[in-house]
C-alpha cells in the first residue's frame, strides 16, 4: 500500500513508466500472496497424495521407516491377478448400477409432482431431503434396527402382512439390495431439490401456451417438461454415477462388507490393504488404480455433459 | 442448469434473470387430490425411520424387542437418554465435531477465497496453470486417497491430532470455484475506483470483495459445515484415540460399546442427528440451496 502512494507522488515525468512497472510487481506479489496459502494445502494434501501412491507402489510392503524394496511393476501384476480386488471392484460396480436408477427416477418423480402442488412445497421437501443432512452413522444404526429379524419394523410388518421374513443384512443374495435401499432413502433428497430446482426454470409461458392448444397434465409433461429437463436428468445421472462408485461408509458399516465378502466395495479393499493388512505398496498400487479409474470415468461423463449441453439450446 | 449454479455464483444485481426463477414458485397448478395422495404418502414413507427411532428410544430397554412389533410401549420413559447422556461420551463428540467443523470451514472460507479473488481479479504469471490444477482436483476421487495420505500424516507426526482431520478437509477446489464463479460476475468499474485509491490487493479483497461475496460465502460455508459435520472415512482412518472421535465416528463404535440396547442406541441416533436437523429445520431453504449449488460443482 505504501509503495503504491510514494509512486503516485514520484514527479510527473517518469511516473508512467516506474509506476506501472511497479504496479505489476506488486500484482504478481500480490496474486501469489493470495493464491499461496489455499495452493500449498492442496498440493500437501490431495495431489501430493497422487503421486506418493503412484510412487509407493512401485515398492515392496512395509511400514514408514522400514527399508521398502523396489518392485517395480510387481504390485501391478500382482494386482492383475487379485480375485479379491476385481471381486470387490465389481460390488462397488454392482452398488452403482443397484443404487442409480432409483436414485434418477424417484427424485424425479418427488419433484415432478411437488412442483404441481401449489402450497406447503417446503413440507415435502423437508421430509425427503431432511435425510441428506444426516451423519451415514445415524443412517446405518436406524436401518441397523429397522431390518432387524424378528423383531425389526420391516420384517415385523411383513410378518403381520402374512409374508415371509427378509433376511436383510445376513443374506448374500439381499445385503446389498438393503444397503441400496437405506442409500436411496439417506440420498434421495440431494437430486431431489437439483430437479426441483431444474423444474422451476422451465418458463410457465410454455405450459400456458400448451394449455391453450388442450395439452393435459400427461402429455405436457411428455413433451414440454421431460425434454425440457433432461440436461438436468443428465447431470444428475453423471454426478449420482461417480458419488456411488465412491462407496464406502455406509457398506462398511451396516455390513462390514459381507456376508462373506459379498458386498465388500474396492475402497474397504484398499483400507484393509492399507491398514489390517499393512501392505502399504500394495494398497497404493490398489489406490492408485482405482484413483485411474474413477477419473477416467469423471473425464469421459463429463465430456459426454458438456457436448451434451453444447448441443442443446441452454434454457 | 447452468442458470440455477449461477444463483450463487453471481450477484443477484448482476443477474436479473435470475431473481424470477423464484417467482414461478407458488403458481397454482392442475394437481389434484390424487398428487397430493401420493406425495403425503411417500412423505409419510420418508420420515417412518425417524419416528421408529423416536419412538424405540422412549421404551423401556427389555421391551424395544417385543414382537409383534409395536409402536409404543408400556410405558414412556426417557431412561435411554438419562443414561446416554450419564456416559457423556455424547458430549465430547459434539465438541469434537463442532471445533473441527468449524477450523475447516473458516479457513476453506477464507483460503479458498483468497485463492479464487487472485484467480478472477489478479494478472500475475502461472495463474492459468494453478486453477488448472485446482480446478482438476474435482475429480480427485478423495476415498482413494486414505492410505497414501495417512502415511504422509505419519511422517509429519500429526496421526491422532485434530489437524489431522482438518487440513486434508481444507484443500477442497470446490470453494475456489465457487467464490471465483462470483467474483468473475462482479462488474470491473468497482475495483477500478479502488484502485485509483491505491488500495493494496488485500484491502480490495477484503473491505471490497468479501462483503459483497455474501451469497457465495454463505454457501460455501453451509456446505463445507455439514460435509465436513458428516465426514466419516478420514476421521475414522487417522484417529484412534476415542477422545478425538468426532460424532459419525463416535457412533459407529456404539454396537461394540453399548451393546445391543435399542432404546439407547436409538437414543445416541437421534442425539447425533440432533444438531443438523435443528440446523435444518431453522434454516431450511439456505441450507438446501448451500449444498445443492455448491454440491453441484462436486
Amino acid at each position: 500500500m505504501a509503495t503504491q502512494q510514494q509512486s503516485l507522488s514520484t514527479s510527473a515525468i517518469d511516473v508512467r513508466p516506474r509506476g506501472a512497472r511497479r504496479r505489476h510487481d506488486d500484482r504478481e506479489r500480490a496474486g501469489w500472496a493470495l493464491a499461496t496459502p489455499f495452493f500449498v494445502l492442496y498440493f500437501l494434501f490431495l495431489l501430493w497424495p497422487v503421486l506418493a501412491a503412484a510412487w509407493k507402489s512401485l515398492f515392496s510392503d512395509s511400514l514408514a521407516g522400514g527399508e521398502a524394496d523396489f518392485r517395480g511393476l510387481g504390485n501391478y501384476g500382482e494386482l492383475l491377478g487379485d480375485g479379491d480386488f476385481w471381486a470387490s471392484m465389481w460390488h462397488t460396480v454392482l452398488f452403482t448400477l443397484l443404487s442409480t436408477p432409483p436414485l434418477i427416477l424417484l427424485p424425479l418423480v418427488f419433484a415432478l409432482l411437488v412442483n404441481r402442488v401449489a402450497k406447503g412445497q417446503w413440507l415435502f421437501r423437508l421430509a425427503f431431503f431432511a435425510p441428506y443432512v444426516l451423519p451415514v452413522s445415524v443412517i446405518v444404526l436406524v436401518w441397523n434396527w429397522l431390518y432387524q429379524p424378528g423383531f425389526g419394523l420391516i420384517n415385523g410388518y411383513l410378518t403381520e402382512l402374512g409374508l415371509a421374513e427378509v433376511n436383510w443384512l445376513g443374506a448374500e443374495g439381499t445385503a446389498m439390495i438393503s444397503v441400496v435401499i437405506a442409500t436411496v432413502w439417506w440420498t434421495l433428497g440431494f437430486n431431489f431439490v437439483l430437479f426441483l430446482a431444474g423444474l422451476q426454470e422451465i418458463p410457465t409461458e410454455l405450459y400456458d401456451a400448451a394449455k391453450t392448444d388442450g395439452a393435459g397434465a400427461w402429455a405436457q409433461i411428455r413433451w414440454i417438461t421431460l425434454p425440457l429437463l433432461l440436461p438436468t436428468t443428465v447431470l444428475v445421472a453423471v454426478l449420482q454415477i461417480i458419488a456411488s462408485l465412491k462407496v464406502f461408509d455406509q457398506i462398511y458399516l451396516l455390513l462390514q462388507g459381507g456376508p462373506n465378502f459379498s458386498t465388500r466395495p474396492a475402497i474397504q479393499y484398499i483400507y484393509e490393504n492399507g491398514f489390517t493388512q499393512y501392505r502399504v505398496g500394495y494398497a497404493s498400487a490398489l489406490s492408485f488404480v482405482f484413483f485411474l479409474v474413477i477419473v477416467a470415468i469423471s473425464v469421459l461423463l463429463f465430456a459426454g455433459l458438456r457436448r451434451l449441453q453444447r448441443g442443446t439450446p441452454a434454457s | 442448469m447452468t442458470v440455477q449454479a449461477d444463483q450463487v455464483g453471481t450477484p443477484a444485481a448482476a443477474r436479473p434473470t435470475a431473481a424470477s426463477a423464484g417467482r414461478r414458485r407458488g403458481r397454482l397448478r392442475p394437481g389434484g387430490a390424487l398428487v397430493i395422495a401420493v406425495l403425503v404418502i411417500a412423505a409419510i414413507v420418508w420420515l417412518i425411520p425417524f419416528a421408529w427411532a423416536i419412538a424405540t428410544s422412549l421404551k423401556p430397554d427389555e421391551e424395544t424387542t417385543a414382537t409383534p412389533v409395536s409402536w409404543t410401549a408400556s410405558t414412556v420413559t426417557f431412561d435411554a437418554y438419562d443414561s446416554i447422556l450419564g456416559r457423556g461420551d455424547i458430549f465430547r463428540w459434539y465438541f469434537n465435531s463442532a471445533l473441527v467443523s468449524v477450523v475447516v470451514t473458516g479457513l476453506t472460507v477464507l483460503l479458498g477465497s483468497m485463492a479464487a479473488f487472485a484467480f478472477s481479479r489478479i494478472r500475475f504469471r502461472g495463474r492459468e496453470v494453478l486453477y488448472f490444477l485446482i480446478a482438476a482436483g474435482l475429480i480427485v476421487p478423495f476415498q482413494a486417497l486414505i492410505v497414501p495420505l495417512f502415511e504422509e500424516m505419519d511422517t509429519l507426526g500429526l496421526v491422532d491430532t485434530y489437524w489431522a482431520i482438518i487440513l486434508p478437509q481444507v484443500a477442497s477446489p470446490i470453494a475456489v470455484l465457487v467464490f471465483k464463479r462470483f467474483f468473475d460476475g462482479i462488474p470491473r468499474e468497482l475495483e477500478e475506483s479502488a484502485l485509483v485509491d491505491g488500495a493494496s490487493a488485500w484491502r480490495i479483497y477484503w473491505q471490497i470483495w468479501m462483503p459483497l461475496a455474501r451469497p457465495a460465502t454463505a454457501a460455501v460455508a453451509i456446505f463445507t459445515f455439514v460435509i465436513t459435520w458428516n465426514n466419516f472415512i478420514w476421521p475414522f482412518v487417522v484417529t484412534t484415540a476415542r477422545s478425538l472421535q468426532t460424532i459419525p465416528v463416535g457412533l459407529s463404535t456404539v454396537n461394540s460399546f453399548y451393546g445391543a440396547q435399542y432404546a439407547q442406541i436409538m437414543a445416541l441416533a437421534i442425539l447425533g442427528a440432533l444438531p443438523l436437523l435443528i440446523a435444518f429445520l431453522l434454516f431450511q431453504k439456505q441450507i438446501v440451496q448451500g449444498i445443492s449449488n455448491t454440491g453441484l460443482k462436486g
